[in-house]
């Protein structure tokens, strides 16, 4: 049972991507079907997590395996090259799939309303599902060549996306996308042969249990997926396709882009690179914990000078996943938990940050926050969820973005020594400039007297559509910030078995 | 119910009354208004109810989540300072939710403005009661939240968003530190948990405690405006005055005080935090002081008073009588309430802020009249009036703690502040409540409605009589956090020494008075000759914030924008144009007319033949 339904979670949207064919109506309700259903799968497949319940905590047994799928499918693809069809879920993949199941869906769902300017809305919904498939594949994969496979599937759809349906420079946008990423996707390539030839093996669960790789393999594996990884994360200073990206993607697109595509890189970090080539990791540690802060410093600086709303939520992201690459940058069990769940909050509260941001957007024409003001005085519901959700990202206790952010900076702390404790007390700072830009943000856009962009439109009401896409994740920003065990829960054992693997 | 529920209850009652008020409609004021006062009312029973019971100091447990292999727990601490700090927070809170429906009667934005208090309430309870230092922290950041979404309530006001932003960002830059702090402690014990952290403390390295000292007394001085991170708290005066009320007795600037005497032993032996902490304090007393001389603003006199009067409350702690710091604490918080409703009353019915605008509110307003009279008198510490006896406590620790010479400096300042009190406090009153009104709204005012009266007439109930609880049998060690091992204090101390402070306390009254008397429609402040613009303006340190910190950082933030742009993305739009051009290039060779063609075709085959003669050659 559990096996179907994880065939299942990676089916049903490759199914309903098949809406394409119909018209265009009929074809976004049929997608968004099998977008729910496929997000119904996903949270099922949760039930088969534990068999003592979801909050019970077992520390790993000592010399326990990183991956242990509780569920997993191996079935024979290529048998001539020895590649095999090997997915599987465990707890550090676990929050991943549903976080990409739900915003898929409520991209799908805000798309059944809203078809933004440029094509056909079930050619959008079609191409989100196959985005999603991607996704799904890549944080299920359990063979290296297949994540490598997933990896890429999702890049053209998402250069489609974009160049159909984005803004008015859209085409270079989603060419800088996908001609960067591809430069990143090379070195995943040769990186990912690299480890295949050396180990004679694609399998990541027994690459990952046992260290077959020489340290000079390890080094060059660890340097080319990392380098791989940094660009999809992004990492500074390897991020500028991010802002363009961003900017002129589609509501839905941004939301996909930054609340699960991101993502993709830093699960790589931990599962592939980390796992497969603990050395290397070790050696380049301090590097990617100086970078990780550098990004943290220049995204929030680069936002406090920001002057185009989506821009600066792009770039938003530059200093949240800092925090997320610096958590991995430390290889201690709190670090990589942080990491984890500052991915699920930053994929949550960035989602929700794009979706109001396109809200704004979509009413008043521009985002230029010299123009913008008053927001508060038109509508007072879209200008206070636009609080809450700047103020979950910007780490208020109690929300969800809080446990990455601080638990980061106290796994720097906790590796110690002067290097590591300079890294936790910049990015501490780091935390204070992003209060910092995004109250710039909000009085710029909120406060004040209605400019006269803002006081131009007739109607600005929420509707229907955006309160059923918006309201699950103001919840789970809340639930998480509340219970971070729904997303801490399932980790741990895994956790605490990678991070075995990597200590000497 | 016993207290383990009672404890968790606390926060929990204004918290879900904070969550249903946010999704009310904007229109139902009523539900909103009585929600709120429900809120406050259930803390504060709670509370009460606590206080009661509540004789030895008990702790609830429970994990919250484990990150890697630390631990965070989510449980109650109360001793019964706690407890009567909770009720304190439940007094004032439900007097301002009462007061606010009044104050804010056509306000079209209520429901989310008590619900915003009753939140506010809530992360303060639980910083009250936090057992473990992330929870802790959870309220602590709350607060500051909810302090910046209060400041900018007042929509018609252009300043107030910039005073939002400041209050929050002020705070926050000193949260660094407590954040730092907190890690440091946490990572050190191998947990957050207070009683946890506070047991491994003798085991910990000389260097850390003190760092970790020294990092969360940042934090205490941006909650608690002590120099030079007091900024914010003047210009919090943006927001509604029941709003600064809150803010001032209560909550925020509370809780940096109180969790000093919560983390104490983190303090003793964090040597020299607490001579760091005692200078901020001396300053901190003098600046506000001076300050609140020469405002115009009814609202900064009290907002810079309550500056100074922190500064006592932090002087206390750094002379060794944490007990005696809470005790300021509380009584403060009654007469610190109770000015700024009366002065909110006051605003409401004259219609301005500036006093130059007010006078003779005496026969117009008798119940806020006296009731402020009662307020003031505690402020400057008039026998027998609550803040006498606190602020004697607070002298009589420094006079009688022998430590070095911090205790000596701290006496001094702390008499010279009785004096310069004194005179703004009579200040204040002369020119609010005698002589001849001047302005139209201050010869047509009257009492407001009951809802703005009753509180304020009842908070001068503790204001007058919350002092003589320093003769209770006890109270001293009730105050006294319990694991603290300090010699018991005595809060009431009648004796020769009293006679100093009153001394000073009558001369800066008889001067304030003189001066005003020469002309009653003019500010004594006039009197302050060069001096005035300075302490108007609190010795200009908004400017040197603004030139050290705020410009600097904007500066670098607009250049690192400009190299992301040139630079890092200059590089890649560099290659990605070069690429195109270098193609574009080889596109235009190979689009040659015929004969460069033919020519090119033969030199080809030329040198394909001399290759293949040469390697035929060769093998």
């Amino acid at each position: 049972m559990s096996e179907a339904l994880l065939v299942a979670v990676l089916a049903l949207p490759a199914v309903g991507a098949l809406g394409a064919l119909f018209p265009d109506r009929a074809g976004r309700l049929f997608g968004t079907v099998f977008a729910a259903l496929a997000f119904v799968a996903s949270l099922l497949l949760g039930a088969y997590s534990h068999t003592t319940g979801w909050f019970s905590y077992t520390p790993a047994a000592s010399g326990a395996p990183p991956i242990v799928p509780w569920t997993s499918v191996d079935a024979s693809w290529v048998p001539a090259l020895d590649l095999r069809l090997h997915f599987g879920v465990d707890g550090v993949s676990y929050p991943l799939v549903v976080l990409t199941t739900l915003l898929t869906l409520l991209c799908c769902l805000y798309t059944w309303w809203h078809v933004p300017a440029g094509g056909r809305g079930s050619t959008l919904v079609a191409l989100l599902l196959v985005v999603e498939v991607g996704m799904l594949g890549t944080f299920l994969a359990l063979d290296l060549v297949l994540f490598f496979v997933f990896f890429e599937v999702v890049l053209l759809p998402m250069y489609a996306v974009i160049a159909g349906w984005g803004g008015e420079r859209r085409r270079h946008a989603a060419r800088k996308f996908a001609l960067y990423t591809l430069f990143g996707s090379v070195l995943l390539l040769v990186g990912v042969f690299t480890v295949v030839a050396a180990a004679g093996t694609a399998d990541l669960v027994t690459l990952t249990s046992s260290t077959v790789l020489t340290r000079n393999t390890q080094l060059a594996a660890f340097a080319l997926l990392a380098i791989a990884f940094a660009v999809k994360s992004p990492l500074w200073p390897l991020h500028t396709w991010l802002p363009d990206a961003h900017t002129q993607a589609p509501t839905v697109g941004s939301v996909l882009l930054a609340g699960v595509l991101l993502k993709m890189g830093t699960y790589g970090l931990i599962r592939v690179a980390v796992g497969v080539a603990p050395e290397g990791a070790r050696w380049a540690a301090p590097l990617l914990g100086a970078l990780a802060v550098a990004a943290i410093l220049v995204g929030c600086l680069v936002c406090l000078a920001q002057t185009e709303l989506k821009r600066l939520i792009a770039y938003s992201s530059v200093g949240h996943m800092g925090f997320v690459l610096l958590g991995v940058a430390t290889l201690t069990a709190t670090g990589i938990q942080a990491a984890l769940i500052g991915n699920v909050a930053h994929g949550i509260i960035t989602g929700l940050l794009f979706f109001l941001a396109g809200a704004v957007k979509d009413r008043f024409h521009t985002g230029d926050l010299a123009v913008l003001g008053g927001l508060r005085e038109r509508s007072p519901w879209l200008s206070g969820l636009l609080a809450f959700a700047a103020i979950a990202s910007l780490g208020l206790p109690g929300l969800a973005g809080f446990w990455g952010e601080a638990f980061a900076v106290v796994a720097a702390f906790e590796r110690g020594g002067a290097g590591w404790i300079t890294l936790g007390v910049l990015a501490a700072i780091g935390g204070a400039l992003t209060a910092a830009y995004f109250l710039r943000m909000l009085r710029k856009v909120t406060h004040g007297a209605a400019s006269p962009a803002v006081a131009a439109p007739p109607a600005v009401r929420l509707s229907g559509a955006e309160l059923v896409a918006w309201s699950p994740l103001v919840v789970l920003a809340l639930l998480v910030g509340l219970v971070p065990a729904v997303v801490l829960g399932l980790s741990a054992a895994p956790v605490q078995s990678l991070v075995e693997a990597v200590t000497p | 119910m016993s207290v383990d529920v009672l404890g968790p209850l606390l926060p929990v009652v204004p918290l879900v009354a904070a969550l249903s008020g946010f999704v009310l409609p904007l229109r139902s004021k009523n539900a909103a208004a009585l929600l709120g006062i429900a809120g406050a009312t259930g803390a504060l029973v709670v509370a009460i109810l606590l206080a009661v019971r509540v004789d030895e100091p008990f702790e609830t447990v429970v994990e919250w989540v484990q990150i890697g292999n630390l631990s965070v727990t989510a449980g109650v601490r109360i001793d019964s300072a706690a407890a009567l700090v909770a009720v304190a927070v439940g007094v004032v809170a439900l007097a301002v939710q009462v007061y606010s429906t009044a104050y804010l009667h056509d306000d079209d934005r209520y429901p989310p403005y008590a619900a915003q208090i009753s939140l506010f309430t809530a992360a303060m309870l639980l910083v009250v009661v936090a057992g473990d230092l992330i929870l802790l922290l959870v309220g602590w950041e709350i607060m500051g939240i909810c302090s910046y979404l209060l400041i900018g309530h007042d929509r018609r006001l252009p300043e107030a968003p910039a005073a939002a932003v400041k209050a929050f960002l002020v705070t926050r830059v000193g949260d660094i530190g407590f954040l730092l702090g907190i890690v440091l402690l946490g990572v050190n014990a191998g947990s957050f948990w207070i009683t946890q952290v506070l047991a491994a403390l003798p085991g910990l390295p000389a260097a850390t405690v003190t760092a970790a000292a020294l990092l969360l007394l940042a934090g205490v001085a941006g909650k608690s405006a002590q120099f030079p991170l007091h900024t914010w708290l003047p210009d919090a005066m943006a927001g509604p005055t029941p709003i600064s009320a809150l803010i001032h007795a209560a909550t925020m600037v509370a809780a940096g005080i109180y969790v000093v005497t919560r983390l104490y032993p983190v303090f003793v032996l964090g040597d020299p935090s607490l001579t760091v902490l005692g200078i901020m304090a001396v300053v901190t007393v003098l600046i506000g002081a001076l300050a609140a001389t020469a405002q115009d603003d009814i609202k900064r006199v009290l907002a810079w008073s309550t500056v100074s009067q922190i500064g006592y409350m932090a002087a206390a702690l750094a002379v060794g009588a944490p007990a005696v710091a809470l005790f300021h604490l509380l009584t403060h918080a009654a007469f610190k309430a109770l000015l700024f409703l009366g002065a909110g009353s006051i605003i409401h019915e004259v219609g301005s802020n500036s006093m130059s605008a007010m006078g003779g509110l005496r026969r117009r307003m008798p119940a806020t009249f006296w009731s402020m009279t009662i307020g003031l008198g505690a402020l400057i510490g008039l026998p027998p009036l609550a803040g006498f006896w606190s602020k004697d406590a607070v002298l009589h620790a420094a006079s009688s703690s022998s430590a070095g010479w911090l205790p000596d400096v701290v006496y001094g300042v702390g008499l010279a502040g009785v004096l310069v009190t004194a005179w703004y406090a009579g200040r204040l009153w002369l020119r609010t409540f005698f002589g001849a009104p001047r302005s139209p709204g201050a010869s047509s005012a009257h009492e407001p409605s009951w809802p703005m009266t009753v509180p304020v007439v009842v908070l001068a109930v503790p204001s007058a009589l919350l002092g003589l609880l320093a003769f209770a049998d006890g109270f001293g060690s009730r105050l006294t956090p319990f694991v603290v091992d300090l010699p018991e204090v005595s809060l009431s101390h009648l004796g020769a020494e009293t006679a100093a402070p009153l001394a000073l306390l009558a001369v800066g009254l008889v001067l304030v008075w003189v001066l005003w008397r020469r002309d009653a429609a003019r500010d004594p402040a006039r009197f302050l000759g060069p001096l005035r613009s300075t302490f108007d303006n609190a010795f200009w340190l908004d400017n040197v914030q603004d030139r050290l910190v705020v410009r600097p950082v904007r500066a670098l933030a607009r250049r690192v924008s400009t190299a992301d742009q040139r630079v890092v993305d200059g590089a890649v739009e560099g290659t990605g144009q070069g690429t195109a051009d270098a193609g574009d290039v080889l596109a235009a060779w190979h689009r040659a007319g015929l004969p460069r063609a033919a020519t090119a075709l033969l030199a080809g085959v030329l040198l394909f033949a001399f290759a293949a003669a040469l390697y035929g050659s060769a093998t």
